[in-house]
């Protein structure tokens, strides 16, 4: 039998980012899909006749840069534009819009209060400076604290040097911004309900946190952490959807000369003499490879794929420990028009970006709460967008789409596992919301696609549908992430290796774990050559 | 007394341990507290005749041993009316969980949690004993103003973790800014367990279990020690005041002048430095050095007011965190409640009750949205049961610390709201010890608001401001006054505002006086 160089199981955006980077090597890539088509998360689907949804992730901010220019991905197709503005909608007709114009912005802001507006230059100063001293940080191994290694030793003076030249007062910002709430940090510039709700959204997204936890204010940056075409926190649509971003990778690839097969479910890693020397499909064919790399999330990889005797306890143990929450739903929707949103004033481009609806942070918080009780929130966060604005190329001629994410619904419910009549009441609970503010919406719709995080873990195979593979809390990140002592994308096992979002620097259609991987693996061949 | 090298504002604990440690490095000091006597909230009162109550704190188990030892509290009347109290969580209809510093002791717990329990509380006492020597100390400042003394804090600060081994090591680091619920489901099956565990954690802070950082809180609580048992708890003879008495009597004893009555309108700054206070009634005392006791926003704002500081810093002051959320319950009552398998040492444990760590996050929950728990956690002592001068005989005195309340309610704290929360609290109390309610006799109910008005602590708040990973060490209260030297010169703090925040240790007085002694070239 043909060994490969490398087989990657599962084609989202890391696999494919790391089997583009090896590919380019020179080496003999396999990427295993498990669905008939791929991109994992990053999809665009036509799960309706005539309409491409991007049935889960929606939004393209986060892919590094880098990333984009290393794999040559426009030229494979992948065009991103950027959104227009964003929008948040109270109960009461109100609404709060952030424009990309600034004096406009400006005026908005001032429209609800005065001190906020002056203090609006503020807060985007210091967010932007925590950016930037975070960016260089995402596409770099962690080094491990407890390593006397001279590799780590000097990632370690790195990061201290870089700290240290920051100044006295803005280390200790950094380390407040690390360790503090988003709430606690917006309160700390703003006074508005509407604009602090506004703002705080990016921090809860995907997090089992409300806005008051502590170490929420990091995931609002994690969010803010893209650009696009060089716009910091800009976020933008993917032409033809999310799905656009892993066809170009995949166009990559191929591009050179690596191969992926779908429905080619992996059922197991093949060890032997404690070394990964291959999969077997759960057909039961088996494929050899020098090196063996995961793109599923650290439980799946661990607790699924590979025999417990063959790992140590200690990790298996925090592999265990590891906390991977779902937290958010989904609806797409099929629109038959536009739907109208009476509050906005005529010709608002607001909408040509995110839409929320909430009034406050103690009304995200109530949402919170109902999800640590074991239930969809009754008044859910949402986070929608109607990218045919932008992109018509989705739907038919005048009919359009829209991709509703929503926050917070529980893996499981107190009364049990997700049912076809729950999922209904959760997703009437979503255009309930939404109808508060767009009373023509029901009217419009054509078809609804709801999904609960349990159809996110059966379709996608992110474990409890949590859309980082991990939650990106303080005790999950930098070098304990997934696992402390294993943050550097290697498993204890030599030849495999993790690349998904459960390692460094976490979730959020960003690829840069599947290219950090993918240098740490380059690294290991070279030395073994 | 002559012009006093330094005045000290404020006669709580913190302010009488620095007053203690300036007299002895040789300065001359005087310490002027507000009211008729010293104490701030470790104060002993008295709940109609002959009921002696700790007024606000209760239980002595953070005091730092150097300010016991240097001090020589014990010849100054510090003496323990019991030094290991067990803990012991209730949960109606439930045999009690009697938890003591020896986890080896437990009773009650199924075989499987007793190993589980036993292992937990052995790491973490050892991970916050490595952590413990850092009380003592200022916080290392980061960055260029980095001193000397500052890296090598730092360093030994690194090697203190790095000692743990390896494995440890990465476990400390792993669970450090983690939130305490997740550890006690991971480690413990026992509800009730995991319950009490969890209620240490955020004991005194406005967090639920849930929060991340609340395993730090917890490390914090067991880094005291009574008597080289780390973690355990006490109780003062004579009760909690007397700690401040002795304190205030090792301070006069090293030549400090104590003043009751007099309380600091102002801090009198004279060409951008401290030149002494202003006190109610158109006094002035000037002095080059003035410590303040107060926390950061009274002392910022209040004494010594805007015009004298940059926005930058006022604004940091502001941003401080410090709404307290936690409300005092004392009882004075007939007799002692009579429940089928409750024992008399049960009820001379420290009771905790917090049955679950869900009921503890819901009751958390509350003040977010301006409510009070329904269900709130308690904490009660008994101190008569060890000190029987506390009450009549066959009296006795129940002082439970209640949670959540929130700093503003919904609808406002009228006496209805005060009378309904009071009520709650002695309904959850009497659920786990049946017949209590008709045993009291008095009753005192203590808000965040009341606390702030008796002791003068913004937002009522034990520590003077939230402890959380963002509030602690160099950035408690905030940059410019991390290490007890502020902004004007000769103008100081040492209160709980600062490293390492409060729980009667009486460390952040110890650290302010050393940092003023060092500066004055006496230390």
């Amino acid at each position: 039998m043909k060994q490969r160089d490398v087989i990657v199981i599962g084609a989202g955006h890391n696999g494919l980012t790391t089997a583009c980077y090896l590919a380019r090597l020179g080496l003999d890539v396999l990427v295993l899909e498990r669905n008939d088509y791929i991109g994992g998360a990053a999809v665009s689907r036509e799960l309706t006749p005539g309409w491409t949804y991007s049935s889960c992730s929606y939004v393209c901010s986060l892919l590094r840069p880098e990333i984009v220019r290393d794999l040559d991905l426009p030229r494979h197709g992948l065009q991103v534009i950027p959104y227009e503005g964003g929008v948040t909608f109270t109960r009461e007709g109100d609404y709060f819009a952030l424009y990309s114009d600034k004096d406009r912005l400006r005026r908005e802001l001032a429209r609800h209060s005065a001190r906020d507006a002056e203090a609006y230059d503020r807060y985007t100063l210091e967010v932007l400076r925590q950016c930037r001293f975070i960016r260089p940080l995402l596409l770099w191994t962690p080094p491990d604290p407890t390593s006397l290694k001279p590799r780590d030793l000097k990632g370690l003076a790195q990061l201290g040097r870089r700290l240290w030249s920051l100044g006295e007062e803005q280390i200790y910002d950094m380390i407040r911004f690390w360790t503090m709430s988003a709430g606690d940090f917006l309160d700390q510039y703003f006074e508005n309900d509407l604009i602090k709700a506004h703002l705080a959204g990016s921090s809860i997204i995907g997090t089992a946190l409300g806005p008051y936890s502590p170490g929420t204010a990091y995931v609002l940056l994690h969010h803010y952490m893209g650009d696009v075409d060089g716009a910091t926190g800009a976020w933008g649509f993917a032409r033809g959807g999310m799905g656009a971003i892993t066809r170009a990778m995949a166009s990559a690839l191929r591009g050179s000369g690596g191969e992926i097969r779908t429905e080619a479910p992996v059922g197991r890693i093949v060890v032997k003499n404690g070394r990964a020397v291959g999969v077997a499909l759960d057909s039961g064919e088996e494929i050899a490879a020098k090196v063996v790399v995961s793109n599923l999330d650290v439980k799946r990889t661990f607790l699924k794929l590979v025999e417990a005797n063959e790992l140590p306890p200690s990790f298996l143990n925090r592999v265990t420990k590891f906390k991977i929450r779902g937290s958010s739903g989904k609806l797409n929707i099929a629109l038959d028009g536009l739907p109208s949103f009476p509050a906005l004033p005529p010709g608002c481009p607001a909408w040509r970006g995110d839409m929320h609806v909430t009034e406050s942070l103690a009304q995200m918080e109530e949402a919170y709460d109902d999800w640590k009780a074991g239930s969809w929130s009754r008044r859910p966060y949402v986070d929608m967008l109607i990218p045919t604005l932008i992109d018509p190329t989705m739907a038919p001629p005048g009919k359009h789409y829209m991709t509703v994410f929503v926050q917070y619904a529980p893996p499981k419910l107190a009364e049990g596992e997700w049912s076809t009549q729950t999922r209904d009441a959760f997703g009437k609970t979503v255009i309930d919301t939404i109808a508060e503010i767009s009373p023509d919406i029901r009217d419009l719709i054509r078809h609804v696609e709801v999904r609960s995080p349990a159809d996110l873990e059966n379709e996608v195979g992110l474990t409890e549908g949590n859309i980082f593979q991990g939650e990106l809390t303080m005790d999950q990140l930098l070098f304990n992430r997934p696992v402390p002592g294993f943050a550097q994308y290697r498993a204890p096992i030599p030849g495999l290796y993790m690349c998904g979002s459960s390692t460094h620097p976490g979730g959020g259609v960003m690829a840069a774990p599947g290219a950090n991987a993918a240098r740490e693996i380059a690294r290991d061949l070279k030395r073994a050559a | 007394m002559n012009r006093p090298d330094a005045i000290v504002v404020g006669g709580g604990h913190n302010g009488l341990a620095c007053a203690g440690y300036l007299a002895r490095g040789g300065m001359k000091v005087l310490v002027l507290e507000a009211e008729g006597r010293l104490g701030g909230m470790a104060r002993t009162v008295e709940l109609g005749e002959g009921f002696r109550i700790p007024e606000i704190a209760h239980l002595l188990h953070l005091l730092h041993p150097r300010v016991e030892s240097e001090l020589r509290l014990a010849q100054h009347g510090l003496a323990l009316a019991a030094a290991d109290l067990p803990t012991v969580a209730l949960e109606p209809g439930r045999q009690p969980l009697l938890l003591s510093s020896d986890p080896a002791a437990a009773e009650g717990l199924a075989v499987a949690d007793r190993e589980s329990w036993r292992a937990l509380r052995d790491r973490l006492v050892r991970f916050a004993s490595a952590l413990e020597p850092f009380r003592g100390e200022p916080p290392p400042r980061l960055g260029s103003s980095a001193s000397r003394a500052d890296l090598t804090r730092l360093a030994r600060m690194g090697w203190a973790i790095r000692s743990l081994g390896r494995e440890e090591m990465r476990e400390l680091l792993r669970i450090i800014a983690s939130n305490v619920a997740d550890l006690v489901e991971d480690e413990i099956s026992d509800p009730l367990l995991q319950g009490a565990i969890a209620f240490d954690a955020v004991l005194g802070t406005g967090f639920g279990p849930r929060a991340p950082g609340t395993v730090l809180t917890l490390l914090y609580r067991l880094a005291g020690s009574v008597a080289g048992r780390p973690g355990a708890l006490a109780l003062p003879k004579g009760g909690m005041g007397r700690v401040a008495d002795a304190i205030g009597k090792a301070a006069e004893a090293a030549g400090a002048q104590l003043r009751l009555n007099a309380r600091v309108e102002r801090v009198l700054v004279e060409d951008g430095r401290a030149a002494g206070v202003a006190l109610e009634g158109d006094e002035r005392l000037d002095a080059p050095i003035v410590v303040s006791n107060l926390d950061p926003k009274r002392t910022f704002f209040d004494l010594v007011g805007p015009a004298h500081l940059d926005t930058g810093f006022l604004r940091r002051i502001a941003n401080f965190r410090a709404r307290g959320t936690t409300a005092k319950l004392n009882l004075a009552l007939d007799g002692l409640p009579e429940a089928s398998g409750i024992e008399r040492r049960h009820l001379m444990g420290r009771i905790v009750i917090a049955p679950t760590v869900v009921m503890l996050e819901r009751a958390a929950d509350a003040i977010k949205y301006k409510r009070h728990s329904e269900q709130p956690a308690i904490e009660a002592v008994i101190p008569s049961l060890h000190d029987p001068d506390l009450a009549p005989p066959g009296k006795h005195v129940l002082s439970a610390i209640v949670q959540y309340a929130p700093p503003e309610l919904a609808g406002g704290w009228n006496e209805p709201a005060r009378q309904h929360f009071a009520d709650l609290a002695l309904s959850q109390l009497d659920a786990a010890l049946p017949g209590l309610k008709s045993l009291v006799r008095a009753r005192q109910l203590l808000l965040p608001q009341d606390i702030a008005r008796m002791s003068g602590a913004s937002g009522g708040h034990w520590h003077h401001g939230e402890l959380a990973i963002d509030q602690m060490l160099m950035l408690r209260p905030a940059p410019g006054a991390q290490q007890y030297a502020t902004p004007i010169e000769g103008l100081y703090l040492c209160g709980a505002g600062c490293h390492p925040g409060g729980g009667v240790m009486g460390a952040a007085g110890m650290n302010a006086a050393r940092r003023i002694l060092a500066g004055e070239g006496r230390a």
